[in-house]
């Protein structure tokens, strides 16, 4: 039920796009004012998110450790997994952010005859969340050629190597496949494991159809209508230097590909999405484990009703003196 | 037990782990017996000032909530929220990836799909998001969102019980979210209205009057220590003089309760004092600061700073330079990320130093409590102690890493290291369920009682399944751990899942193995079995 919702729900988004920016004519609407209001709230959601987050104290020192703690000096510790110092946690957090290296552990338990229990190998949701992650961000840093003017050195070089392999014309991005690849991958174990669709929310897929739609109306008009990028870069020049051009024959479908971005951007930071921003605030991966070595400061650590030993005393003072314990009163 | 438990194995592992196809925003439970715990006793609750105290059941209709229960929960997640990042991070960015879902060994062993870590999450963050963002205030249900109702806040209940607060799921999860976390928060709710359970209530109270859990005054500690003096002396021909209370020792040893009054533990106790008795250890134990566990830690950080203010106070008060803790796993836990945060600084205290091989523990320089693996690892790498392992051949050993202290600390290596010089025959079980991905005894956090007995088993099938392996393969007929929790309630989980294997501590192996000045033949170890070669006695 929530896969159909959600589907239409994306669907209706086109919709509007297409019908407003096509139809109605008010490409102004979808050309500028959206992506305005999606940029903002996408940056200001997500500011306001970490924000929040950060004003939110981390009282107790709480790291995972996921290997040996340092101790003994002649003892291996695991500096990675099991950081002890500010540069070991830089190494965690890179390994966690760039390579999912949490993921990369995953297993998938199995429960044969016997009983018994096997913990196979299960790294195909860690490829496929790379293959999406990774795809992503390359696709964004490509887009940069539509809104700069001399285009930087990176954004090119990024292009040239994501089309490495030439094929075809225009040169086939291996990253188009590989989101394409990785969305669908992403979007068929929420289906298909049983558990993953119990705990599958409305947006969970919708985000995935969003997205998807977004990366097929890029193909569409990179590879098969061919959008006229010289339009394209009008706009987006004239967007980001505030000095709005809406050039005639764009297209619709380009319309729509801006109108999901924004749509994404406006639900971004109030959507699971901002994971993006929060795992680098994570207490349970960004602290050192050591919190025997260095006190660990609680601000709201309150004073709390003890017990004293006085009170012990007196409570059990005769009890003591009989079975010869010293005490501190006679 | 008090209940006769008869189903057998074979019949609890017919476990399907196929969700139904119903929503889980239905929050009905059925309060089944063997899978639930008894509510606190109101004498408990009233002793430690804990609103709310109330005869009540969790079968009842009725809990007797008091009137304005929902706000004080609202109110109660609020102030959290604020003061906790973990809380407001974990129920913002989870992307239900499904990464933890059968990581959990209470999934694994009862195929309940809100045992899936993820799911657990959810029944909190629902009401979250209904409260506190505008999606869930928006669109309700499908943004996840549920309203608080008396049925969400009884399938809290039956949840957050059945939660080990293990973290073994947080080492899977790709942002780190840790359940404990959240369970830890979902139990801090439930006290606020008086919803406890008895089997963490009532230890807690002890543990604040007597200084600790089984409420042992401070003569039965005195009784029990001198108890041990005459067991240990009776093997090894030496009589030991540990002192109680005594002021101007140099170190403070801290043990939990159990290690005195349980059994296996006991004969690790007999281990540890035959080896402070070796290498002339001057310490002190505390009537007072007799409990090195923390049930607090289950119930509340209030309660978790309450119950453990004694060490710090103790170890002052007898002017001692630094404290050893025994083994025993949510001890370490609060000892190694949280006591000094509450309760120090420990500026009264030295660094700890090894006044035997002259080792710095710098791992343990502010908090000044040392792990007594480390202690006796550092003893036998600087040649301090000399053993027979041949002593320890009945046993075919394996280890289990104690959720706490491989998660919440990386003490994977000193016990491995400690073992491989005390006993010939050491078996590792499989790599995925040892280390940080070791699985919980299925009882801790304060659910290792007799009512949730079948929860338990199936939350132990796991490590229970793990150790039939490798009594199948190596013939491994001894489960040693680090952990109070895990000593009590493995021989039942370890005995119905796999059979014949038994659960020692670390340091009984060593008492076994430690080579003494003085000592006389040994004929038996620790627990009063014939050695191998000496079955026919003198």
């Amino acid at each position: 039920m929530n896969i159909f919702l959600s589907l239409i729900a994306v669907l209706v988004l086109i919709l509007i796009a297409w019908v407003g920016a096509g139809a109605a004519n008010l490409q102004f609407i979808f050309g500028m004012i959206m992506p305005i209001i999606g940029l903002m709230l996408f940056l200001g959601g997500i500011v306001y998110r970490v924000i929040k987050w950060a004003r939110a104290p981390v009282p107790f020192h709480i790291p995972t450790s996921c290997g040996q703690q340092k101790s003994l000096t002649w003892m291996q510790s695991s500096k990675l997994d099991n950081p002890s110092s500010s540069l070991g946690v830089i190494g965690r957090m890179l390994l966690e952010v760039l390579f999912f290296r949490s993921l990369f552990r995953n297993t998938k338990m199995e429960l044969k005859n016997g009983p018994k229990l096997v913990y196979g190998s299960a790294k195909y949701l860690w490829l496929g969340a790379l293959a999406f992650h990774w795809s992503f961000l390359i696709i964004v840093i490509r887009h940069f050629r539509f809104f700069t003017e001399p285009i930087p050195f990176f954004v090119n070089f990024m292009s040239s190597l994501d089309g490495f392999f030439q094929i075809g014309v225009p040169v086939l991005y291996l990253t188009d496949a590989l989101i394409v690849g990785g969305l669908t991958y992403l979007f068929f174990r929420r289906v298909v494991i049983p558990q993953l669709r119990y705990i599958s929310l409305f947006s969970d897929y919708f985000i995935l159809f969003n997205i998807l739609a977004i990366v097929i109306t890029g193909i569409l008009m990179r590879y098969f209508t061919k959008v006229d990028l010289i339009l394209v870069k009008q706009l987006t020049l004239g967007f980001f230097s505030f000095n709005p051009v809406i050039p005639e024959g764009i297209g619709s479908i380009f319309y729509i590909h801006l109108f999901l971005v924004s749509a994404l951007l406006t639900y971004f930071p109030a959507s699971k999405l901002v994971h993006m921003a929060g795992v680098f605030l994570s207490p349970t991966r960004n602290l050192a484990n050591n919190s025997r070595m260095k006190r660990h400061i609680n601000p709201w650590n309150y004073p709390v009703k003890v017990h004293t030993y006085e009170e012990y005393e007196d409570e059990f003072r005769d009890l003591m003196k009989g079975a010869g314990l010293p005490l501190e009163k006679e | 037990m008090s209940e006769r438990f008869d189903k057998k194995p074979d019949e609890l592992v017919q476990i399907d782990h196929k969700p139904p196809r119903k929503s889980w925003m239905d929050p009905k439970v059925e309060f089944r017996r063997g899978f639930f715990n008894y509510s606190a006793n109101p004498k408990s609750v009233e002793y430690l000032g804990l609103p709310y105290a109330r005869k009540w059941q969790p079968t009842d209709a009725d809990w007797k909530l008091p009137p304005n229960w929902k706000e004080i929960i609202l109110d109660g997640l609020r102030e959290r929220i604020h003061r906790f990042r973990s809380l407001q991070l974990f129920m913002d960015i989870c992307v239900r990836c499904g990464a933890c879902a059968d990581k959990c060994h209470y999934f694994i062993g009862s195929g309940d799909p809100k045992n899936m870590p993820v799911m657990r999450a959810e029944l909190l963050r629902s009401v979250y998001r209904k409260e506190y963002t505008a999606a869930g205030k928006i669109m309700g249900e499908m943004a996840g969102a549920r309203e608080l109702t008396v049925d969400v806040l009884k399938e809290w209940f039956y949840y957050f019980f059945q939660c080990t607060e293990c973290r073994r799921c947080s080492v899977f999860c790709p942002y780190g979210i840790d359940t404990a976390e959240i369970t830890m928060v979902g139990r801090e709710l439930l006290n606020l209205v008086g919803c406890d359970i008895d089997w963490i209530t009532t230890p807690a109270a002890n543990c604040f009057r007597t200084g600790n859990h089984l409420g042992i005054q401070p003569h039965g500690f005195k009784d029990s220590v001198e108890f041990a003096i005459d067991d240990l002396e009776s093997i090894i021909g030496i009589k030991t003089a540990p002192s109680i209370n005594r002021k101007g020792a140099e170190i403070l040893f801290v043990v939990p309760s159990a290690d005195y009054f349980g059994d296996p533990h006991y004969f690790g106790f007999l281990g540890y004092m035959a080896l402070f008795h070796e290498i002339g250890l001057d310490y002190t134990f505390s009537s007072f600061a007799s409990e090195g566990g923390n049930f607090g830690l289950f119930h509340s950080h209030e309660m978790m700073k309450r119950l453990n203010s004694k060490i710090y106070m103790e170890a002052k008060r007898l002017k001692v330079k630094w404290i050893i803790g025994a083994e025993c796993g949510h001890m370490w836990r609060v000892l190694h990320q949280y006591m000094d945060t509450m309760n120090g600084p420990a500026d009264f205290l030295e660094e700890p130093v090894s006044p035997i091989t002259g080792t710095k523990f710098e791992n343990a320089k502010t908090t000044k409590m040392v792990h007594i693996a480390e202690f006796t690892a550092d003893l036998i790498k600087n040649g301090k102690l000399k053993f027979d392992p041949t002593r320890n051949d009945a046993y075919k050993v394996t280890f289990h890493d104690s959720c706490n202290p491989a998660r919440a600390m990386g003490l994977l290596e000193e016990p491995r290291y400690v073992l491989k010089n005390v006993c010939n025959y050491f078996y590792e079980m499989p790599e995925n369920t040892i280390k940080e991905q070791t699985f919980c005894c299925g009882s801790g956090s304060g659910l290792g009682t007799d009512e949730n007995l079948e929860m338990r088993l199936r939350g132990g099938f796991p490590r229970g399944n793990a150790v039939k392996f490798v009594k199948d393969k190596y013939g491994v007929n001894m489960l040693c751990c680090v952990c109070a929790i895990d000593k009590a309630t493995l021989p039942a989980v370890v005995d119905y899942w796999a059979g014949d294997v038994g659960v020692c501590a670390l340091h009984e192996l060593v008492g076994n193995a430690l080579i003494m000045k003085g000592e006389k033949e040994r004929d038996t170890d620790l627990r009063g079995e014939p050695l191998i070669g000496k079955e026919g006695g003198k």
